[in-house]
């Protein structure tokens, strides 16, 4: 039951969409199968929310370290969520797009969660300027291929690679760095990129063929 | 004025930290982190901009947009949050304006429900003030987000009305005059997929323009663009990279239509910044290797 | 001073500045209604606050950072919870359920006879649910098996299609260019960028990197001896690949850096 089950409906599911690519009579119920996933995708979304109350409430009632900070992520769920689902100060009401300009909804999202969410990341330009500083190093000869295509790319991807290399005569234009960047990126670049791109298909490929087959069975947990 | 400013303040500070490095002197990162900012600061406040130039990579996007026949059926798609935004977003608002004023129609989706946010930003702040004449439901309209990631795509590939029963308005898709002729995505022109995650270009990729035969273009974060080269040019008609992606294209709409000269072009402003940070970056991993072979030779010497 | 008393004079510095710029934005506000210029002002402000607070983790960790920190966690929870809902929930289940939801939502309602399916969904995802039971969390593995079900069932075809043949395809170009004949190409060798030289080699080195960088991959075989030179290739043009991914990410991450100090400077101080 505990085990059986949740590898049959894998495997049916799994068969099922594989064969609709080439049966076209079992298309719809490949789309059927995708709708029916989109939705169960939606529920995730409702775990992790209920996931995070149970968490922080316990944080809370035990006035764990930190609580102070799990009443804010508290606050700030309960906030985002009730002007969400009453669409509180949307324009047309229960019918408008959730997004609509001037709802709480949106304005919460738009000065509350972007700011948030793009300074976080702004942060990793920081992190990047220091680990150019303390640990690109050119010990070897690949770090060395790595510095320098480094280099090519940002150069050439500026208006200084322009500037420093546009007297370089046409006969011999693939030197100067924005064209090198473009070689770079259109040559070694795609290269790579493509050998890395076949090898993880095959293990997309074989990991699936696995799960098809109910070899691969470690999303059952510890106890399987 | 502002660039001579600049590069006194930039200079000096790289001097300075090249003279602690050389010295065997530990430099704070906390200094490093200033620095940065304050390079970025001053490109921002002195406005310096460069010009830019479409590569074959942006320009194929480009012209395939050009030379598709007015009332082309193309569908943008927002797959980005705020964090993408600053280098993506600029693609979006070109693209926007490209396919309007080719008198296109213009079908929105999401696959990340952040897309659909920022989207109600571009219709507020580009579409409706720029394009008054264009008509909801004729010229353009919203689909608005789905979960599922590819599971979506896998839909709307053969079926658009199964996963989308109506808009994001809750409009009925077949009340809507611009779905007269859709039942799925294969019968659009051309499928614009704008992010940088996952799902993303790479998704829309494998599973609407390889599956559909349908022409895919994309714009893409700088940080996953190199992942995408092996798509192009046959899986990809073309892409846009990062901010200075999103320069090229918005240079290339400006030297075709002069009237958007005036308009917001983000990502061209973007690039002078851009380049001192690219400027202090190279300085950074320069300064820190000549530390770095110096110390060595000391090392080998005692 | 204790450091609990700087922080004390700290919070109340940045509560005097919040509130100032609160009243000047208030004060600059463009519409006609004083709600909205005064509700507009005091979100600039914030986001200009949750802003600095996240940069402020660059001096070292504070309560302003784990204050923003935790407000985003609960903010983006709620914020995809809500469109869970109203996009899937709303969009896709509630059409095909019942007539009567569907005119109080305001979406068209689907007549179909095959509607009674569209609770099998709904029935995995309550399942999934359960894993907030600990008792009966192990049910969950059920609606985990749709969903990994799904993935591998869509996986496999596409990854096989797009990733794999169609890259093999792609990677059988033509190593000689426009070729005319070797006097012809000595004649017009040139290394233009656009030039038949350039192509020639772009060429040889997506199909020779290809190549090499699998064999790299390939553990299998000791790497020595001409399989080893291969792979030795294979490294040197996965680490151009790997300094070109790396250009790219300094280029994205400065990005959003321009981006959110170009927030700072035009839309709080109004200086750009």
């Amino acid at each position: 039951m505990k085990h059986q089950i949740p590898m049959l409906i894998l495997s049916a599911v799994g068969t099922l969409l594989v064969v609709s690519v080439f049966v076209p009579s079992a298309q719809h119920w490949g789309e059927d199968a995708t709708l029916y996933f989109d939705i169960i995708a939606v529920f995730a979304f409702f775990l992790g929310g209920g996931n995070l109350i149970r968490v922080h409430t316990e944080k809370v009632s035990h006035k764990s370290a930190g609580w102070i900070y799990s009443v804010v992520t508290l606050l700030g769920f309960g906030i985002m969520l009730v002007t969400g689902l009453f669409k509180i100060g949307n324009p047309n009401g229960i019918a408008g797009d959730l997004s609509k300009s001037g709802s709480y909804f949106q304005l919460l999202f738009q000065y509350v969660m972007s700011p948030l969410n793009s300074t976080m990341y702004a942060l990793l330009a920081f992190y990047v300027a220091s680990a150019s500083y303390r640990a690109f190093r050119a010990k070897n000869t690949e770090a060395t291929i790595l510095l320098v295509a480094a280099f090519v790319i940002l150069l050439g991807r500026t208006a200084l690679g322009v500037l420093l290399t546009n007297w370089i005569p046409a006969q011999l234009s693939v030197l100067q760095i924005p064209n090198l960047a473009i070689w770079i990126m259109n040559a070694p670049n795609l290269a790579g990129q493509r050998a890395i791109m076949i090898g993880i298909s095959l293990g997309v490929i074989s990991m699936s063929l696995r799960l098809l087959l109910g070899i691969e069975r470690t999303y059952l947990g510890g106890d399987s | 004025m502002g660039l001579i400013i600049s590069i006194i303040v930039i200079g000096g500070g790289l001097l300075w930290i090249l003279y602690l490095s050389i010295k065997g002197r530990d430099v704070d990162r906390r200094i490093v982190y200033l620095f940065v900012g304050t390079t970025v600061a001053l490109a921002i406040i002195f406005r310096l901009e460069f010009g830019e130039v479409a590569t074959p990579i942006v320009k194929s996007v480009f012209d395939k947009i050009e030379n598709l026949p007015a009332g082309s059926k193309i569908v943008l798609s927002y797959d980005f949050d705020p964090a993408m935004a600053p280098e993506v977003n600029p693609m979006a608002n070109a693209f926007i304006r490209h396919i309007l004023e080719k008198k296109h129609r213009l079908y929105f989706m999401s696959l990340w429900a952040t897309g659909q946010s920022l989207l109600s930003v571009s219709l507020d702040s580009v579409l409706k003030p720029e394009f008054p004449d264009a008509k909801y439901g004729v010229d353009y309209c919203n689909l608005g987000f789905k979960a599922g990631n590819e599971g979506v795509l896998n839909v709307v590939i053969t079926n658009l009305r199964k996963m989308f029963p109506s808009d994001a308005n809750g409009n009925s898709l077949d009340s809507l005059p611009m779905f007269k002729d859709v039942e799925s995505l294969k019968d659009m022109d051309l499928l614009i997929s704008i992010g940088g995650g996952k799902p993303g270009v790479k998704e829309w990729v494998l599973f609407a323009g390889d599956p559909g035969k349908v022409a895919m273009a994309g714009g893409s974060a700088a940080v996953s663009t190199p992942l995408l080269y092996p798509y192009w040019p046959k899986q990809l008609i073309g892409l846009l990279g990062g901010t200075k992606g999103a320069a090229e294209y918005e240079a290339e709409l400006i030297k075709r239509y002069p009237r958007f000269k005036d308009k917001s072009m983000p990502a061209l402003r973007m690039m002078g910044p851009q380049t001192m940070a690219h400027v202090v970056i190279i300085a950074f991993i320069v300064i820190g290797n000549i530390a770095y072979f110096r110390s060595r030779k000391k090392g080998e010497q005692s | 001073m204790t450091s609990k008393t700087a922080m004390r004079i700290l919070m109340a510095i940045v509560a005097l500045i919040f509130l100032f710029s609160w009243i000047i934005k208030s004060g600059s506000g463009v519409s006609d209604s004083t709600f909205t210029n005064v509700r507009d002002g005091f979100l600039i402000t914030f986001a200009v606050f949750l802003t600095l607070s996240i940069f402020s983790f660059l001096y070292h960790d504070n309560p302003f950072y784990k204050f923003a920190e935790s407000l985003y966690v609960g903010i983006s929870a709620g914020y995809w919870m809500c469109y869970g809902f109203w996009s899937t929930v709303v969009g896709n289940f509630v059409p095909r359920a019942s007539r009567s939801l569907s005119e109080f939502f305001h979406v068209p309602y689907q007549e179909r006879a095959d509607h009674i399916l569209i609770y099998i969904p709904i029935i995995f995802g309550l399942i999934l649910l359960t894993r907030l039971l600990p008792r009966i969390g192990w049910l969950s593995r059920w609606s985990l098996a749709f969903i990994i079900g799904t993935t591998a069932g869509l996986n496999l075809t596409r990854y096989l299609r797009s990733d794999f043949i169609s890259q093999v395809s792609n990677s059988f170009i033509p190593l000689f260019v426009d070729w005319k004949g070797a006097g012809d190409f000595i004649n017009h060798i040139s290394l233009a960028a656009d030039g038949q030289f350039i192509a020639i080699l772009s060429n040889w080195v997506i199909f020779v990197g290809v190549m090499c960088g699998l064999v790299y991959f390939f553990f299998s075989k000791e790497h020595k001896g001409t399989f080893g030179v291969a792979s030795r290739i294979g490294i040197w043009i996965l680490m151009i690949t790997f300094g070109a991914s790396f250009g790219y990410t300094v280029m994205g991450r400065i990005s959003l850096l321009v981006g959110r100090i170009t927030f700072l400077f035009g839309d709080w101080l109004n200086i750009l």
